[in-house]
């Protein structure tokens, strides 16, 4: 009982490719599908099948039907599009009428990528101007005038007393002197060192971050910063803590990653130590606690801060800190 | 700061390699920057013996000799030593090595003679003063044997990068203190004995020559002074010259290098003045008060500030206290007596005139960061011994030792208990007694888990309890510290919601093909002038830097769209001519000279270049002001705020406009911010060829007007039905106007749901100066479906009282 259909089929199909206008078009479509068309005809013999059959026919005339109306209907658009029913089809291999997309910069991809981890370890946002006092920037961090540690940063001055912030270390007072212990926040942003090389722009990004609580301690800061830099690049990237010096931290770590690059067999961008360095830390000095009234004897916290632009640089393999800033499209585009 | 690794020997057994005390020092916070191998000039010298010595045909001070160098082959080399004999073993260089100087040993021909090779002088490789002939290798060694392997000639440099806390390291006996806490217990250096040789004590007494008389204690709590005959003055010898070459510091004359040697050594920065040049056989410390220059020994002439501290004689300064000595008391060729000085300065006092003067000496350097109080006599009695040995000089006898501020020991009360916690370790306090006197604190246990701990003079950074649990944390390793991780409250506080506006516009922005830009925040001043502002406008009221890196880069900026221009001038100089870049950053308003300025943050965006390109189904159209009102309005949209206004703005809010081609924003009379054209002559100052728009938003405006919360409505259940309105209006009719009438006679009639511009005409069959605007009304009820019978009655009143508001005609 198949063949009946299919004969219909071939043949229908055949004339609706014959169909050299619309009206030929309509003459197949009542030819076939009209009242006294030739499936219309079919349909209604079904009746007269043994029982068995009609089910299986009476589908199979409908998909046809279905089939019909559909290649007619396409026919038709072709004739009204082109002048003719031959359904070519499209080139879909023609380019797709594009909308554009734009991206976010490189520093900012990779600041957000870090606020997401911490706040997921429950830290809160905090900013903080970008101009700020000598005493925020310096006095409150443990930095007197006429500290040597004044030379570790080249800073910008606006006068005596008022500098471009150089790191983003004074969220640290300005956000105790407002809060109670505990205390989880980062804080990212603009910084700006008076300075200008191969490797460093005069301004650049970091985010700081700080914890205080009670019974706070350096193997804590450990675990964090660990948690951080395993989210960030992966869980094998192996850390190591070394001590250094920062006013406003006491013990104070600097933070070296396994090169991401080589590895650890030692590189370029290593300079063949197979160790990175990414992080200042610290536990809070407590001058700094004295400075904001925390009691120093209940409360303990830790300190770090992070260079965006090496990061993204490390992450990206981007190898020109001053392609931040030209923003030339070559370099925006490919984020 | 340089150590060398023999030098360290000295006062220190080690035996480790140099790459695991590099590893170890940075490890204890003396980073190690480079590892440094001082002979690597000896790789291509080996012991060569001398087979066969014969004339050189044509030079009568050369000789031609047959050397075995330890290959196959021997070899001629042409020699000028007189000292060169058949048979000795030599150091020779081969072709290809590299000597001191830079000198390149090559395969060369010397009067005709092939010479393959140099024998060298001691000198000549720098092992030895030793010039007058090659080196005449004692004992037996194969030919071809490295020179340094043969000698056993090694010595590494450690360049160490010293934080500043640490200035008892800016000495080798400071270094090999620390390296001495590599081994438990620790290991003491040992210190060179400076007890005066009698033969060479004089029996004249410093006192009768020279007195010290200090002004200021507080600036200068210790002056030590010790004094020597008979000076003579000269060469240093090979041992100390290289000592000091060693660490990278110039040999001057054996006086002036014993006083480096000695800080070098110690850390204590040591003056020799000639005593013949200090008037009255006087030192005294005091300001410069109204003395207004002074020439330091490099000749320059350098203006005084009062408060500078200086050391004069009876007359008048001979040095600015320590940070460099004066031309005219320093050491010179005919000194005989010379008196030493080694003092304690106040180091705040000593980095102001060095930051006043310009001068960075090791001196100031020292001095800056904090010497031993107690350590001026040691080190100058030092120098005293080493100076007598050298110069052949007498020592007067006794010292002056000028002490009126005796430093107060310094001693720390440690809770072992609290310094665990800190740490987050457990240690004892005999683990802490350990680590603690391996670098030569005290500590005495008391009871309860506290300790007495004394902090040695020359540790002029340890101060409180916590400067200790840094010492037992660096010296245990923090990589040997468990890692843990804090249990801190579940408790946070809400999101700081410019975060997430900002998040939402850079989504809103991208999502419209923006890139974006970061742009410094300091630019050239120049920029008020090239965005054409009046001298009036508060935008130029800039925050000015004291110290900027150019002009370029000498204000704060108080717009946003310098930075984007020069950004688009980047960008077609580099053919990328359609752009769309946006900028979220801060400007700055100068409140004033000593207070903060007012920061705010404001979103900015620069389109230039086509809408569309060339393409197989469309032409190129350049991009105009529409393009950037629809990115304007989409973002503002987007951002929830509805029905924000555009009008033209005032050629005074931003003159860097076109005239007649910027726009106010507003929501409810509040700007948001400022689009338009940028004006031809701002483009000609920043370079550019192409039109360019944008649009600066401040961003705690736009957030104030942004909901609170989105409020969901429920959908429509009956169809709408639209009915259209064709105006002819004057030329001059803003559009804006129009709707804004629209929306005043309709726009709270709950029927009318839309409305907006369908069409736009100019032209024939237009009279002149008439346009045609065609706007459809959108009217839906929300309880039944509504026919044009239904608002036939609306319709046809907001027609009539356009027409009659706009003196309209209706289209025929």
């Amino acid at each position: 009982m198949q063949n009946p259909i299919n004969d219909i089929e071939h043949q229908a199909q055949e004339e609706i490719q014959k169909a050299k206008t619309s009206e030929d078009l309509e003459v197949v479509s009542i030819r076939y599908l009209g009242r006294k068309g030739i499936l219309t005809a079919f349909l209604r013999s079904i009746s007269s099948l043994p029982e068995d059959q009609r089910p299986a026919a009476g589908k199979n005339a409908n998909i046809l039907k279905t089939k019909l109306e559909n290649a007619i209907a396409l026919a038709r658009s072709g004739i009204a599009a082109n002048g003719t029913n031959q359904n070519r089809g499209i080139d879909v291999t023609l380019p797709g009428r594009r909308r554009g997309y734009g991206s976010t910069h490189p520093v900012t991809r990779v600041l957000d990528e870090i606020c997401t981890i911490f706040m997921r370890l429950g830290f809160d946002i905090v900013e903080g101007p970008e101009v700020e006092t000598d005493y925020y920037n310096f006095e409150a961090l443990n930095i007197p005038k006429y500290h040597p540690a004044r030379d570790m940063q080249d800073t910008f001055y606006v006068s005596d007393n008022i500098v471009l912030r150089t790191h983003t270390s004074p969220s640290q007072p300005r956000t105790m002197e407002k809060t109670d212990p505990p205390v989880r926040i980062v804080s990212a942003g603009k910084v700006f060192r008076c300075d200008s090389d191969l490797t460093h722009t005069p301004m650049f990004h970091q985010i700081e971050g700080l914890m205080v609580d009670e019974n706070i301690s350096f193997g804590d800061l450990k675990g964090v910063l660990t948690t951080f830099v395993h989210q960030f690049f992966d869980e094998h990237t192996a850390l190591r803590f070394r001590p250094s010096y920062f006013p406003f931290t006491e013990p104070s770590a600097e933070v070296d990653i396994r090169c991401v690059m080589c590895k650890g067999t030692g590189c370029r961008v290593c300079s063949k130590t197979g160790w990175l360095e990414v992080l200042g830390s610290g536990m809070v000095h407590p001058a700094v606690f004295e400075n904001v009234g925390y009691d120093t004897a209940t409360y303990t916290g830790f300190a770090f801060g992070v260079g965006i632009e090496r990061m993204a640089m490390l992450k990206y393999g981007i190898d020109d800190i001053r392609k931040y800033f030209e923003n030339d499209m070559r370099f925006l585009g490919q984020f | 700061m340089k150590v060398s690794l023999s030098w360290i020997k000295e006062y220190i057994p080690v035996d480790l390699g140099p790459d695991e005390i590099a590893s170890k020092l940075t490890m204890a916070g003396l980073e190690v920057d480079a590892v440094e191998n001082l002979y690597a000039y000896l790789d291509g010298i080996v012991v060569a013996r001398v087979m066969d010595v014969k004339k050189h045909p044509k030079a009568d001070k050369l000789t031609c000799c047959t050397v075995d160098t330890g290959r196959d082959e021997t070899v001629q080399i042409v020699c000028g030593a007189p000292n060169v004999r058949q048979g000795m073993l030599s150091a020779c260089a081969l072709p290809g090595a590299v000597l001191p100087k830079d000198l390149k040993i090559k395969k060369s021909k010397l009067r005709g003679e092939v010479s393959e090779g140099m024998l060298c002088s001691a000198a000549e490789l720098m092992l030895d003063a030793d010039a007058a002939g090659i080196m005449d290798i004692a004992g037996d060694y194969e030919p071809g044997t490295p020179l340094g392997q043969a000698l056993n000639i090694s010595d590494t440099v450690f360049e160490i990068d010293l934080t500043p806390n640490r200035p008892d390291c800016l000495s080798v006996m400071g270094v090999a203190r620390e390296m001495g806490a590599f081994t438990r217990p620790g290991r003491k250096i040992t210190k060179p004995d400076i007890t005066f040789p009698l033969q060479r004590t004089s029996s004249q007494s410093i006192h009768d020559h020279a007195r010290v008389e200090i002004k200021d204690p507080d600036l200068c709590p210790r002056y030590s002074a010790g004094l020597l005959f008979d000076v003579a003055v000269g060469p240093s010898p090979f041992w100390l010259r290289q000592r000091l070459e060693s660490v990278g510091l110039t040999p001057i004359n054996n006086v002036v290098d014993v006083t480096n040697f000695v800080m070098m050594e110690t850390g204590q920065p040591l003056h020799a003045f000639d005593y013949d040049n200090l008037s009255n056989g006087r030192i005294v410390v005091q300001k410069a008060g109204s003395t207004s220059e002074f020439t330091t020994l490099d000749s320059k002439v350098h203006k005084l500030e009062p408060e500078m501290l200086m050391i004069c004689d009876g007359h008048r300064p001979v040095a600015l206290a320590g940070v460099m000595g004066g031309e005219n008391s320093e050491i010179s060729h005919g000194t005989t007596r010379v008196l030493i000085e080694s003092a304690c300065f106040n180091p705040i006092s000593i980095r102001r005139t060095a930051k006043r003067t310009g001068i960075a000496t090791d001196a100031s350097h020292r001095f800056e960061r904090g010497v031993d109080p107690l350590g001026t006599v040691y080190a100058m009695q030092r120098a005293m011994t080493l100076i007598a040995e050298i110069c052949d000089a007498t020592i007067a006898r006794d010292i002056i030792d000028a002490y009126p501020l005796p430093a107060a020991p310094v001693r720390i009360n440690l809770d072992a208990r609290a310094l665990n916690v800190r740490l987050g370790t457990d240690f004892s306090t005999d683990e802490i007694t350990d680590i603690l006197t391996s670098v030569e604190f005290g500590v005495q246990p008391s009871r309860d888990g506290y300790m007495a701990v004394n902090v040695p003079s020359f540790r002029v950074d340890v101060a409180r309890p916590e400067d200790l649990s840094e010492e037992v944390a660096r010296l245990w390793g923090y990589n040997r510290i468990q890692t843990t991780y804090p249990a801190v409250p579940a408790k946070g506080r809400p999101l700081d919601p410019v975060i997430s506006a900002r998040s939402a516009i850079r989504h809103i922005l991208t999502g419209l093909s923006f890139y974006e830009a970061i742009n410094y925040n300091f630019i050239s001043r120049d920029f008020c002038d090239h965005l054409l502002l009046s001298e009036s406008d508060p935008r130029r009221k800039v925050v000015q830097i004291v110290n900027p890196l150019s002009d370029q880069m000498s204000v704060l900026r108080t717009s946003l769209i310098p930075g984007l221009l020069a950004n688009m001038r980047k960008n077609t100089s580099q053919q990328t001519d359609t752009l769309h870049l946006f900028e979220i950053g801060k400007t700055f308003l100068s409140t004033g000279e000593d207070t903060l300025p007012e920061e705010s943050e404001i979103v900015a965006g620069l389109i230039t270049g086509n809408r569309t390109h060339q393409t197989w189904y469309g032409k190129k159209q350049p991009l105009d002001f529409f393009d950037l009102k629809g990115v304007v309005e989409d973002l503002l949209d987007a951002l929830g705020i509805a029905d924000a206004e555009y009008a033209a703005a005032g050629a005074g809010s931003c003159p860097y406009f076109e005239s007649g081609h910027g726009a106010k924003v507003t929501k409810d009379n509040i700007v948001l911010g400022f689009l338009g054209k940028v004006a031809t002559p701002v483009l000609q100052h920043f370079g550019l060829k192409q039109d360019a728009y944008v649009f600066e938003l401040d961003l705690a405006v736009v957030m104030g007007q942004m909901p609170r919360q989105i409020k969901a409505l429920p959908l429509p259940r009956f169809p709408s039905i639209s009915q259209d309105i064709t105006l002819i209006v004057d030329h001059q009719v803003p559009v804006g106007d129009v709707f804004g009438q629209m929306k005043a006679i309709a726009g709270k009639n709950e029927l009318v749901e839309d409305m907006f511009l369908f069409d736009l005409f100019e032209g024939s069959p237009l009279a002149e100066g008439k346009k045609s605007l065609s706007f459809r009304i959108v009217y839906r009820s929300d309880v039944k479906t509504l026919t044009e019978k239904n608002i036939r009655k609306l319709h046809a009143g907001i027609s009539s009282r356009l027409v009659e508001v706009f003196h309209a005609d209706l289209p025929e």
